[in-house]
């Protein structure tokens, strides 16, 4: 007997400050306007896309003591974005980006529930976490966590705004204009919390909302970042959309399930993924090439070895060879407010590791920094890309991806229009929305439901 | 603003009107309060009668008829939507009308709100603003756990004045970091490969009793460069918080003498403040009942107290009467400085169309109202430049 087809999971991340953006390209509009977020929001939408994803960045970043200018800088209110787009949609999800550290958890519940009743429960959060004093700085908190507390404050954030949720059960207003009486309860929404980062009590001001709870997302990486998915998430927005790598993340995150009382599909696996289309495998190749090269300028090329060997490179030539000096491995990294800087942890390894293998492709520093930082997840056909795709889901390297076009804001609509069809016809993903909610797109069970279930058994 | 300078008008939106029964008459649909079409149909009505803005209550806290605890009634309206996302919900379906959410002060973050407002503003293309308030409640503090915040025997305790000084800052934070992005900052430099000019970029640098904030925003320059900053203000200490950092004021004059008073005390708070320049826009609050016939309004305002099982009352004159009657006491009252005026309909499904479709005709013939949207922005609408950025270079 063969095993059903999974059904797989499609997302639109629409992208942030980022450097695989190509600004350049006389097609790439505004990345701020609200008419490219309505455009791009549209396109997901009718392609019966699960959800449209915003990532976050709570300062600008900084090299060399100087705000980085070389990549796309500058994005909207989260919050703000995605109720307006709840405004020009009707079924896309909403996923937001928001910090645990900098924000405090009544005012994020209660912003993520006014979210889910303005869009007919559509919301969900991606829940972050950040230590870092650099960001901190633009907060009346400060730079105040130290990096070990940052899960113990996510996971006790997220309990408690979990509390807050579930402080109304959805029966209390009665609004009977007869009898008068409005609130069934006057303690509607009553809460105590008592934990080591919050000791809050008192009424929360939202009635429960469509959804119940927003669906909870979950991005961190480390083995605290794992365990805390595996207790907690919904779904993950991985980095590993590679087979291999995908699998492995895939079956590791899914095998921790079990001790949190949790089922294989009470977590969604999505990884960030890019694609290149062309009409066919060659020409996406070349394509792809050219795009990445646009990705990647000199200037681009110099600043990114810097994350690596932490010192002022602007003396190389991008298209020579790499330094031949040692990164300097002190604390104070010349890179401020980048997530890169905390993927080469061994810099001195990475380093000889990418001289090697410059010198034996005889590539300069462009050409290292093309080949190895922003390789397409997907590249090809559409035809290819649809069945590549659906072989990833198939063989569990995850349960779908959240696609990174680099043109806003129609950096969509091929994939719209040519790869969504062809999934429809192998009969892999939707071609009408079932339900109204996010959690209905995901076959996500709704809080209360699963609740009312547990309290049967 | 020439006494004869047409008059503004804004409304102001919360639960199903101001009125504490105003839920249980037939016409407040309570049950869709938690509904973006509830909302989104009364912006569309304000737009209709051509209003500048509308304005969105907001609390950290269930409302309450005590000023400063919760009252555990379960007769009125409780609970309610974060104003701001509600704003933006409401924004794409919506084209001149401004749209100003409520934002408590005292227990958020500045840079979220500086760029929430911002985004505001993007999605409605120039007509955001903010409502600032601070709360002196300790019951909200403690859904924060992070101050204690004193019990308090009145509005002028010492306790309050350092919660509007703070809020001064915080507003100022907030406009620093509108402008910490020149407006043609962005320049997509193909040549030399840069997206932005980082010397059109400012640090705020912002250092005070409270809190510091570096800066610059993450988000670019808003289309208005400065959304509309607003308070409401019942004595000194609010009064100069609006001639420190707003650009309007409500305020609750109980008399055309009251109303001199206070515009005379703004004006001079303006001067020790350094803005006497600066156009700062006074707006009387009112709560109404409108019906053609006055007898009508005054039954109606009865009826309701009686279901509310005492006689209303509000920090603002209560008017009951025609639209006519309310045309001659609007006139009355900008006769002595104030600018606009923001209505607050006590029932808003009777008294918001009353004022669109009665009070602004009426104010249209005596050719006191505008006949149609004559601007794009909600600074245009209210005859305000678009500001000049104060870190650019002159």
């Amino acid at each position: 007997m063969t095993k059903p087809l999974k059904q797989i999971h499609l997302a639109a991340h629409f992208p942030g400050v980022n450097n695989t953006t190509v600004w350049s390209d006389p097609e790439a509009g505004s990345h701020i306007e609200f008419s490219s977020f309505a455009h791009f929001a549209r396109t997901a939408e009718r392609a019966k896309f699960d959800f449209l994803f915003l990532a976050e960045g709570l300062r600008l970043r900084e090299q060399g003591g100087k705000i980085y200018d070389l990549d796309v800088v500058g994005r909207p209110d989260t919050f703000t974005i995605l109720a307006a787009l709840a405004a020009v949609t009707d079924r896309l999800g909403l996923t937001g980006t928001i910090n645990s550290t900098f924000n405090e958890p009544y005012e994020v519940a209660r912003q993520f529930a006014s979210l889910d009743h303005l869009s007919g429960g559509r919301s969900a959060w991606n829940v972050v976490t950040s230590w870092d004093a650099f960001t901190g700085e633009n907060f009346r908190r400060g730079g105040f966590l130290p990096q070990d507390e940052r899960y113990s404050r996510a996971k006790e954030f997220l309990t408690t705004a979990t509390e807050l949720f579930d402080s109304w059960h959805g029966d209390e207003i009665v609004a009977d204009q007869e009898t008068g009486v409005f609130l069934r309860d006057a303690k509607a929404g009553a809460f105590v919390h008592t934990g080591q980062h919050f000791d809050i009590h008192g009424q929360f001001n939202v009635p429960r909302s469509p959804q119940g709870r927003p669906v909870i997302f979950q991005a961190g990486d480390s083995e605290e970042g794992r365990e805390f998915a595996a207790s907690a998430a919904d779904a993950i927005f991985s980095r590993y959309a590679t087979l291999k790598d995908g699998q492995a993340f895939y079956t590791d995150v899914k095998n921790r399930l079990a001790k949190y009382g949790r089922g294989h599909r009470d977590l969604l696996i999505l990884p960030a993924a890019t694609f290149v289309l062309g009409d066919t495998d060659a020409e996406a190749e070349e394509l792809a090439r050219e795009v990445r090269r646009q990705q990647v300028s000199g200037a681009t090329a110099l600043k990114h070895l810097e994350f690596v060997w932490n010192r002022d490179l602007s003396s190389y030539d991008p298209e020579g060879p790499l330094p031949d000096i040692d990164p300097d491995v002190s604390e104070n990294h010349i890179s401020k407010g980048r997530a890169q800087v905390r993927m080469y942890r061994d810099p001195l390894a990475i380093a000889r590791e990418w001289r090697e293998l410059a010198a034996a492709n005889n590539w300069s520093i462009r050409d290292l920094v093309i080949n190895t930082g922003n390789r397409q997840t997907f590249v090809g056909s559409p035809e290819t890309v649809a069945r590549t795709i659906n072989d990833y889901v198939q063989a569990d390297a995850s349960d779908g991806f959240i696609l990174v076009p680099h043109i806003t804001p129609t950096g969509l609509d091929t994939f719209a229009d040519k790869v969504v069809p062809l999934l429809q016809e192998q009969g892999v993903f939707r071609t009408e929305y079932e339900g109204t909610t996010l959690r209905d797109h995901l076959g996500l069970a709704h809080p209360d439901h699963a609740r009312g279930e547990r309290a049967a058994s | 603003m020439s006494p004869s300078s047409p008059l503004h008008l804004a409304v102001a939106l919360d639960g199903t009107g101001w009125h504490p029964a105003s839920w249980r008459e037939p016409v407040a649909r309570p049950r869709e309060l938690f509904t973006a079409g509830y909302w989104a149909d009364l912006v569309a009505e304000a737009e209709h009668g051509l209003l500048d803005f509308v304005t969105f209550e907001d609390g950290l806290g269930l409302q309450s008829s005590h000023h400063l605890a919760p009252d555990d009634r379960t007769d009125q309206v409780r609970g309610r939507l974060d104003a701001v996302l509600l704003a933006a919900r409401i924004a794409p379906l919506t084209r001149h009308i401004g749209l100003v959410p409520t934002a408590v002060v005292t227990h958020t973050e500045p840079f979220h709100l500086s760029k929430a407002i911002a985004t505001l503003d993007y999605v409605s293309t120039g007509r955001a603003g903010v409502r600032v308030q601070i709360t002196a409640r300790p019951h909200e503090a403690e859904h924060f756990g992070r101050r204690a915040i004193p019990r308090i025997e009145s509005y002028d305790s010492p306790v309050v004045t350092d919660l509007f000084d703070e809020a001064a800052d915080y507003v100022e934070v907030v406009r620093r970091l509108w402008d910490s992005w020149e407006d043609d900052a962005e320049i997509r430099d193909a040549a030399t490969g840069r997206f932005i000019d980082r010397d059109k970029l400012h640090y705020i640098d912002f250092e005070g009793r409270h809190f510091s904030v570096k800066g610059p925003s993450i988000t670019p320059r808003p289309p208005q460069g400065q959304p509309l900053v607003t308070a409401l203000a019942h004595q000194t200490v609010p009064y100069r918080l609006v001639a420190r950092q707003a650009d309007v004021g409500y305020v609750t004059p109980r008399d055309a003498e009251h109303a001199r008073e206070i515009v005379a005390e703004i004006r001079a708070e303006q001067e020790t403040a350094g803005r006497a320049g600066q156009p700062v826009h006074v707006f009387g609050d009112l709560v109404v009942f409108l019906d053609d016939d006055p007898a009508a309004a005054t039954a109606r305002r009865e009826r309701l107290d009686e279901a509310a099982g005492e006689p209303y009352d509000s920090d603002a004159r209560v008017f009951a009467g025609s639209p006519d009657q309310l045309a001659d006491l609007l006139q009355e009252l900008q006769a002595t400085g104030l600018t606009g005026f923001r209505l607050r309909p006590a029932v808003l499904g009777h008294d918001l169309p009353a004022i669109t479709r009665g009070l602004v005709p009426e104010l249209q013939r005596r050719d006191a109202f505008r006949q149609a949207y004559e601007a794009d922005t909600l600074r245009g609408l209210l005859g305000l430049a678009r500001p000049a950025n104060r870190y650019a270079a002159a």
